[in-house]
């Protein structure tokens, strides 16, 4: 054995932590590390979705606070449950969907917000206040951060091949003819909602018999499905992969952006299906172990001034519920139903609530029946 | 005898550390497997394997981790014996050619999978040029198939070629000039002698392959469960901690299994990878 | 006729052998080509681009991600060596039973399911009451590095004679002295390969990471786990190709350099 490789190699595992670790100290100076020393605002952990937010967005919050942000990721909310549930590590601030934060609350895990630091709470649009409090009744744990629907992304070449109209309601996702063209979503509820408004049923039913109905209904779909994804529907989407996906709204300025830009001999178009969907809205909220909790509200009321949430709104594309950033944006975009449907217009649409371990235990088991045959 | 003593005080951080951090966490495992969430004594975690999906993903792990470990055996076997022939140095480049694709992430690598099976991806494109249909390959058991052959596939090669190598070639001239032509060379000189290489391939080969759920998330498009993902989700997901320790103990029993042979063909390390 | 068969022998060796190269090496080549792609897709082509470098560079997670990735590899193989090392040398005077109990011991992170590995360290990080961040997973993976340290080393200190070592002792070297006068030389292959071993599993690691990591402490794998679900960025492909062509070459010119007198 060559002495001579393995010093090279060596030389190279040596080398590269140094070099790299030049490298951010002196980019970390730039941000927020050498600005937390000289004020010594201190720390902020951030738990968001993936590309939830513009990184802009924290490094101007870090540069005007002093305040070192940790930011860190999670894909569904099921995920990021036991997370902050076991306590192992410690968020001061994290941003889960509708029904989450009610099971957070019920389960004792939050602590309540102090609206005295967070003046741009009035920027909120009242019409999400009130949607909150399907979840947070008396809307003292949370502040609405984002909104939107689920809906179908359909490719409207890929259909005219396979000579299937374009859907219109979740049943079409039934249709044999789209045999390995599905998209569908990995996460119990949303997987559940589909099948269970297709049927008619509320998407936060307890019922067995539906529920059953429902889970036979994936299992009968199974086969269709090319693929259960999280966010990759829309690269996949713009890739052509697939001819349907179900996708959450806020994707849909990104993907034709990205269609348009790529010059694609395709058109994506996105549909609310009529049976009725999610009506889903994230919030900010602050879980009870924070260490920061001042800090958190910082945050929050930093999010909710109107040109930051316009700045996130542009960057994120989902739909914003504060009406300074609204107001801000140009009129095309505010008339732009894909993006802001009226709220109004979506009736038999529902928001997800906690139904309690017992039937989450019954959810998940059917879930992995459909997903094991 | 004091010498020997302060020699093996030498093993005292190795065997503090083990202690807390590989025998512990064990035990503790093993504590949550065997009790339900109010802490009480129960068999129920370890038994729900009996339940059909439990039981049809761990039965589908096993199917695709035997399939990978015999191509992964298939396909290591040639390439060993052609190295060792080739005396190509001991060590050095050629286990660098199948180290090297390591410093490229295995996520990464993975991914890049995904990119040459899809439905519009490299393959299909090649394929698309040659004028022949597309294949469905992604979101497919093939496909795990293939990215745990391709993962583990090192792992195989470098044990059977390590044993390969010490091998005199004596031995194999001998044989051959005793009249035995190539098939009783192979059955009666190559594969006894590099049983033990053999033995840890096969088990570093099995072992992960049967316990992974990344590969089949990636390439199976989470439409296939292993019993990894079972136990992954019931971790991660807001599942139950308990059910997957009880689940976690089950696929230990696999793991004893391998320990036992590898001690068993395997007592003077030979067959170690590395 | 037997040249001619050796002859047909070779070429389909070297088919073989280049069939393996290629199904080792596509999904990288593949990456290579994606981290030029000016476009964010995986399956367009949208014209060649450095920006993904440029990206790269700039973007705050990736360098942390880098950096913490590296800094955990190096301590983790360090660490991993001096503790192997030391327990090697006692294992290696040790008799039989106590010796096969810790070579037995030993073998649980090897053989044992990464998946089990992580979630049993995640279940003593959270029951001992360690907040999991950047030392829970420095401490993972020590502990699954150890192994691959002792199972490098331990041959070559079998190979070692004892002989010169007393010798040394006898001759008045003391034996940390004589240690790293006589043995020391001898298993430095096993205690280098062993550590590049380890830096490289710590590298590749994902899952024990996956389960013992917390807050704002990414390595290069659960960075990209945490993008594989929301698409890559190419950026990923960036970085990684950069490391790949850097080990590479390091590979290929110390195997071309002329070779003197250097062979152990």
């Amino acid at each position: 054995m060559k002495r001579k490789t393995w010093t090279l190699i060596l030389t190279a595992a040596v080398a590269l932590p140094l070099l790299s670790g030049c490298g951010t100290s002196s980019e970390g100076a730039g941000n927020g590390q050498s600005a937390s020393e000289q004020k010594n605002a201190g720390e902020l952990y951030v738990y968001n979705w993936g590309e939830y937010i513009d990184e802009d967005v924290i490094n101007q919050f870090e540069d005007e606070t002093g305040i070192h942000v940790i930011y860190d990721l999670f894909d569904t909310n099921e995920e990021m449950y036991p997370v902050i549930e076991a306590g192992a590590v410690t968020y001061d601030v994290v941003c889960p969907s509708d029904y989450m934060i009610q099971k957070m609350r019920e389960n004792d895990l939050l602590a309540e917000i102090n609206f005295d630091h967070i003046p741009n709470i009035s920027q909120i649009d009242p019409a999400y206040m009130e949607m909150s409090k399907a979840f947070d009744p008396e809307n003292k744990y949370s502040v609405p951060y984002c909104w939107g629907t689920v809906g179908i992304l359909y490719n409207t070449k890929r259909l005219e091949e396979l000579g299937v109209a374009p859907p219109t309601k979740w049943a079409d996702l039934w249709n044999p003819k789209l045999s390995g063209e599905i998209l569908m979503q990995d996460s119990v509820r949303d997987a559940f909602m589909v099948a269970l408004k297709r049927d008619g049923f509320s998407m936060n039913s307890t019922n067995e018999n539906e529920l059953n109905q429902a889970k036979d209904a994936l299992i009968e779909q199974k086969p269709l499905v090319q693929a259960y994804v999280i966010d990759q529907v829309r690269d996949k989407m713009i890739g052509g992969e697939a001819a349907v996906g179900v996708i959450y709204s806020g994707e849909m300025l990104y993907v034709q952006g990205e269609v348009e830009s790529l010059g694609l001999d395709y058109d994506l178009e996105y549909v609310l299906p009529e049976e009725g969907t999610n009506l889903w809205l994230d919030s900010w909220v602050i879980p009870k172990n924070a260490k920061n909790k001042e800090n958190a509200e910082k945050w929050i009321d930093f999010l909710c001034r109107p040109e930051i949430a316009k700045a996130n709104f542009e960057y994120i594309t989902y739909p914003t519920p504060n009406k300074g950033a609204f107001e801000l944006l140009d009129e095309e975009m505010r008339n732009n139903k894909t993006v802001f449907p009226d709220i109004d217009s979506l009736t038999n649409s529902e928001v997800f609530t906690y139904l309690g371990d017992e039937v989450d235990a019954v959810y998940n088991d059917f879930w992995k029946e459909v997903k094991a045959n | 005898m004091n010498k020997l003593l302060r020699k093996n005080l030498l093993a005292g951080p190795y065997l503090f550390w083990s202690l807390g951090f590989i025998l512990i966490p064990l035990l503790l495992i093993v504590y949550y497997g065997f009790t339900d969430r109010e802490g009480s004594f129960t068999l129920s975690n370890i038994l729900s394997i009996m339940t059909p999906e439990h039981r049809k993903s761990l039965w589908l792990a096993l199917e695709l981790s035997f399939v990978s470990t015999v191509i992964c055996l298939v396909l290591a076997y040639p390439l060993a014996m052609v190295l060792r022939n080739r005396g190509m140095g001991r060590g050095s480049f050629i286990v660098f050619i199948f180290i090297l694709p390591m410093w490229m992430n295995f996520l990464l690598r993975t991914m890049a999978w995904q990119t040459l099976l899809e439905k519009n991806g490299v393959i299909n494109g090649l394929l698309a040029a040659l004028r022949l249909p597309p294949q469905g390959l992604i979101n497919t058991s093939g496909a795990i198939i293939l990215g745990m052959v391709y993962n583990f596939l090192p792992f195989m090669v470098l044990p059977i070629y390590n044993v390969l190598c010490k091998i005199d070639d004596d031995t194999i001239n001998a044989a051959r000039d005793l009249g035995a032509n190539f098939m009783q060379t192979l059955f009666l000189v190559w594969l006894p002698l590099s049983i033990p290489g053999i033995i840890s391939g096969i088990t570093m080969v099995f072992v992960p392959a049967l316990t992974t759920f990344v590969i089949s998330n990636l390439l199976g498009g989470s439409k296939i469960l292993l019993i990894g993902n079972v136990i992954e989700q019931e971790f991660t997901r807001g599942g139950n901690w308990h059910l997957g320790a009880g689940l976690s103990l089950v696929l230990m029993i696999f793991i004893l299994i391998s320990m036992a042979l590898i001690a068993k063909y395997d007592k003077n390390g030979e067959g170690s990878a590395f | 006729m037997s040249r001619l068969k050796s002859i047909f022998q070779q070429t389909w060796q070297n088919l073989y052998l280049a069939a393996i190269l290629i199904f080792l090496y596509a999904p990288i080549a593949t990456m290579m080509v994606l981290s030029f792609n000016s476009s964010k897709s995986r399956t367009q082509w949208g014209g060649f681009s450095l920006q993904w470098y440029r990206d790269m560079f700039a973007s705050r997670n990736i360098m942390a991600a880098l950096q913490n990735t590296l800094l955990i590899a190096f301590l983790s193989a360090l660490i991993a060596t001096v503790i192997g090392l030391a327990a090697c040398i006692a294992i290696n005077s040790m008799r039989t039973v106590p010796k096969a109990v810790i070579m037995g011991i030993t073998n649980i992170p090897m053989l044992n399911a990464d998946i089990v590995t992580g979630i049993s360290l995640m279940l003593a990080f959270i029951a001992f009451g360690i907040s999991l961040g950047f030392k829970t997973v420095l401490i993972a993976h020590i502990t699954f590095n150890i192994p691959y340290v002792i199972l490098s080393i331990m041959p070559k200190l079998k190979q070692t004679s004892r002989a010169t070592y007393e010798a040394a002792m006898d001759l008045g070297a003391g034996p940390i002295y004589a240690f790293f006068k006589i043995v020391f030389p001898d298993i430095l292959p096993g205690v280098l390969s062993g550590f590049l071993l380890a830096f490289t599993m710590s590298l590749d690691d994902f899952i024990i990471t996956h389960f013992t990591r917390g807050a704002g402490i990414n390595t290069l794998s659960t960075l990209i786990y945490s993008e594989v679900r929301r698409g890559i960025r190419p950026s990923m492909y960036a970085l990684s190709t950069m490391i790949f062509l850097i080990v590479l070459s390091l590979l290929i010119i110390s195997n071309f350099a002329p070779k003197k007198k250097e062979q152990i």
